[in-house]
């Protein structure tokens, strides 16, 4: 049984003119501890499918299952960091930020320090505890955000984008940090990303949207070994092979 | 930094009070009607020592303070409802849009019917002109809350009372802050025109107002800078410390330097 799994997800919504369909049929699977990257051209509809999951957007059509229930609606099963620095709360330093989904489940305050710690030990931040977001820098924020995201223990994680706001070299870093996370914690990673050499880095698999409608167009397995070399023949051969996917004709 | 801006407010007073002895010693208007800064301040201390000026401050503030502390508890909770819920804002905002252009003053004498002279027309009066702004403020400041906060919230699983306390509040505080602040300085406006003609025998509006009879414009200035004194007191001192301490210290605006 896969740990997430969509079926039949469509997103159909009126705009001026006409109906329009944003997705159509979105069926796949992710199982426990698999690292799931979703690749696509702007406006393909990736964003929008990881809302749905997150459960900020009902679909018109289909399901979503976490461990085989349908689920409706957000809850704390799913864990979401996205793209822009701004979504932590500057009024709470680090910490609390990453307490914020503790206090929610109504954790003791001792409780949720511990916790909080432990995960900003985790993406290295454990000095930047009492620290406010504006203090941080980007690539900071966003391991906040991480751990944020993490600390609830979410069956699954949604990422969408996360370092895309970030300069390259931070990007690098970020992205051979988030692999260690995963490997340390293994969490479900649903992962968004319109850079292929990204989905290939960090995927076990990636899964190409095609625009209008947004629907499933390949399924691409990455069984490369890690920690992966970017310049290996293999490594651009996949990159390759999944480029050809989304610039395809239909 | 801190000896740099009160030099800088030292020197921006400085250089007002020299245009105002400019203006005093040009001849332009009789020297009894426009006073030197020397006997301004003789007036000034002659208030201080004799007592009137505390106590003439101390009824004004009083009003002052009442009716804004009033405002804040009113306007607040009005504006997050307003900017929180299409109902509460489809009710308010029409009476908002009636009620905020009425000059306060306008209302002096209605309120006097209502409460006779005395503290309780002028509390009226500075309330009704301070809880417009903290409205309108709050209201805008609920309504910019940066979406991305109330997401992360939710998906977080925070209901809609965490989500109020925790997020909306705190992510509208720049603009609450900055409505309070222009509510005191309505307040303040208020209660001295209030005092004028509401008041009995006590509070700075009032002792400007009756200066008058007696063509005591010494008086009449030194009392106008004492309004300015508590004025700026309160600018620095309140809010200038609760925003340093708050939004400053958060990064949610440039905090200015005092």
């Amino acid at each position: 049984m896969h740990q997430i799994e969509l079926r039949n997800v469509s997103l159909e919504y009126n705009s001026a003119a006409s109906l329009v369909t944003a997705l159509r049929n979105v069926s796949f699977g992710v199982d426990a501890s698999e690292f799931l990257c979703v690749v696509g051209q702007s406006g393909c509809g990736k964003t929008t499918m990881l809302n749905i999951i997150a459960g900020f957007l009902q679909p018109t059509g289909g399901e979503i299952l976490i461990s085989g229930k349908a689920v409706k609606g957000k809850g704390l099963d799913r864990g979401i960091v996205f793209q822009d620095f701004a979504q932590l709360f500057p009024w709470r330093t680090a910490q609390r930020n990453v307490e914020f989904g503790l206090e929610m489940k109504g954790l003791a305050k001792q409780e949720r320090e511990e916790i909080a710690l432990r995960f900003l030990k985790l993406v290295n931040l454990e000095k930047f505890a009492r620290a406010y977001p504006h203090e941080l820098s980007g690539g900071m924020q966003q391991r906040v955000a991480i751990a944020r995201a993490l600390a609830y223990n979410p069956a699954v994680l949604l990422m969408d984008e996360p370092f895309a706001a970030l300069d390259a070299l931070t990007r690098e870093e970020m992205q051979l940090f988030l692999v260690d996370v995963w490997r340390e914690t293994r969490k479900t990673v649903i992962y968004v990303t319109h850079n292929v050499a990204e989905a290939v880095y960090l995927a076990d698999r990636v899964i190409v949207l095609s625009p209008h409608p947004g629907t499933v167009k390949a399924e691409v397995r990455v069984a490369l070994p890690r920690p992966r070399d970017i310049l290996s023949v293999e490594f651009l051969d996949k990159q390759k092979e999944i480029v050809s996917h989304i610039v395809a004709r239909k | 930094m801190r000896v740099r801006s009160t030099l800088g407010a030292l020197t921006s007073i400085a250089v007002a009070c020299a245009v105002w002895e400019g203006f005093a010693r040009s001849g332009f208007v009789a020297p009894a009607l426009a006073p030197s800064l020397e006997a301004i301040g003789a007036a000034f201390v002659r208030m201080v020592l004799s007592g009137t000026l505390l106590r003439h401050t101390l009824y004004t503030l009083y009003r002052v303070l009442f009716g804004f502390v009033l405002a804040g508890a009113v306007g607040v909770p009005i504006g997050i409802l307003m900017g929180r819920f299409r109902r509460v804002e489809r009710f308010f905002g029409p009476l908002v849009s009636v009620l905020m252009p009425i000059p306060s003053l306008a209302w002096v004498p209605v309120f006097i019917l209502w409460f006779g002279l005395g503290n309780a027309a002028t509390i009226a009066l500075v309330f009704y002109a301070a809880t417009f702004p903290v409205i309108v403020n709050t209201w805008t400041g609920v309504r910019s809350v940066n979406r991305l906060w109330i997401r992360s919230a939710e998906a977080m699983g925070a209901d809609e009372r965490a989500l109020f306390h925790k997020v909306v509040l705190p992510g509208a505080l720049p603009f609450v802050i900055a409505g309070l602040r222009q509510s005191f300085a309505r307040a303040w406006i208020a209660v001295v025109g209030g005092e004028m003609i509401a008041a009995t025998s006590w509070g700075l509006g009032w002792v400007i107002f009756d200066s008058k009879e007696f063509l005591r414009t010494d008086v009449m200035m030194a009392s106008l800078a004492a309004i300015g004194m508590i004025g700026l007191a309160f600018e620095r001192l309140v809010f200038g410390t609760f925003e340093r301490r708050t939004v400053g210290r958060w990064g949610m605006v440039k905090a200015v330097r005092g």
